[in-house]
């Protein structure tokens, strides 16, 4: 309870990207259509990034750049990890290309069933 | 309702589980052992002051070349599944259909138009700026290609009969994913190994022609992303004007 008093500031961060990650699964496993499911997927994308940026975090860092504010000298004092950051760079790009194949996968299932509810997409059930 | 309950279930337990997380979560107060190597050495190793820049282009090097792979896959994959069949139609069939869409395409009015004409290469300028000082300043290949390929969107929603050059598209990220290997083994050749940045001299640093091959890297990734992210929404304005007259 300790940490809640204190409350360090990344753990806003924290905490919403695992209420994301939840509403996203939710979303994902209950709903009915596709575009839904999509936006499932997406809000669960965005809460793992931001889970992952928040871990990342040091109290009192700044952003991971050298410049008059953060001299080179004492940046290890200053500044935030950038592993993290960078991991969470190229995770969104990834995001970004799934979800566009998904969309692309809607509408070939679309063009060819004339429906996005997958309870009528009965062929690859089993 | 017994898979109802099966969901509620997990998403009760994984809730208990991020709830544990959160509860024990206590804030780093100092850079894990990596990460400080990182901090200390970068800017002397690398020579580029955004150390994000240093991890992805540098010392994970290999991760980002294999990410834009994946980038480029993904992008295939979307213009795989939304070919059009162009075998079915006959020539005359396509002309047909073709000229229709543009009649019926309400043309954007004057103010959008001129809008667009000076917008726009700024829009594409600044996606430039931002990879090329992606060793500088936050930013960086992927921001500034998601830049330019906003500046395509935008393209396409003002102007929708504009056309966009498939062959262009090709030919750019071909020979920009190509120079990006090229320049991975050159770094081992003439440096430390793959897709090391230090076989160009590391100029001074903090200028924009510094950091040895990370600008140039930078631009080859921004060119591929930003021309990827574009033919997929060049794809998906086809299939949804495809959509609007197709009998199928």
């Amino acid at each position: 309870m300790n940490t809640l008093i204190n409350f360090p500031i990344s753990l806003i961060v924290l905490s919403s990207g695992f209420i994301l990650i939840l509403l996203g699964l939710w979303g994902m496993l209950t709903q009915r259509h596709l575009i839904r499911i999509i936006i499932g997927f997406s809000l669960m994308d965005t809460g793992i990034h931001m889970v992952m940026v928040s871990i990342g975090y040091v109290t009192g860092g700044t952003a991971p750049i050298i410049n008059n504010a953060v001299p080179m000298s004492e940046a290890t004092n200053l500044v935030v990890d950038p592993v993290p950051s960078a991991l969470v760079l190229t995770a969104i790009v990834i995001g970004l290309g799934v979800t566009a194949v998904m969309l692309s996968f809607a509408v070939r299932i679309y063009k060819t069933h004339k429906t996005l509810m997958i309870d009528k997409l009965t062929e690859s059930k089993w | 309702m017994i898979k109802r309950m099966f969901i509620f279930m997990m998403l009760a337990l994984m809730a208990i589980i991020f709830f544990n997380l959160v509860a024990n979560y206590t804030e780093n107060t100092s850079l894990s052992k990596l990460a400080h190597y990182y901090v200390e050495k970068g800017p002397q190793e690398i020579g580029a002051p955004n150390l994000v820049t240093a991890v992805v282009v540098t010392y994970r090097g290999l991760d980002t070349l294999g990410e834009v792979t994946v980038l480029f896959i993904s992008a295939a994959g979307v213009g795989l599944l939304l070919r059009r069949k162009q075998r079915k139609h006959n020539n005359q069939q396509q002309k047909k259909s073709a000229k229709e869409t543009v009649i019926k395409q309400k043309s954007s009015s004057e103010i959008v138009e001129t809008a667009t004409e000076l917008l726009l290469p700024m829009i594409i300028l600044f996606g430039v700026y931002v990879f090329i000082n992606g060793h500088l300043s936050p930013g960086g290949g992927f921001q500034g290609g998601a830049i330019i390929a906003s500046g395509t969107m935008f393209l396409l929603l003002a102007l929708p009969e504009s056309h966009i050059s498939r062959l262009l598209i090709a030919i750019t990220e071909s020979l920009s994913g190509f120079s990006y290997v090229v320049i991975g083994v050159l770094g081992v050749v003439m440096a430390g190994g793959f897709l090391d940045n230090r076989f160009i001299s590391s100029g001074t640093y903090g200028n924009l022609f510094s950091a040895g091959a990370i600008p140039l890297i930078y631009t080859f990734v921004g060119l591929k992303v930003g021309f990827e992210l574009s033919a997929v929404l060049d794809r998906f304005r086809k299939e949804s004007n495809d959509e609007e007259d197709d009998p199928v």
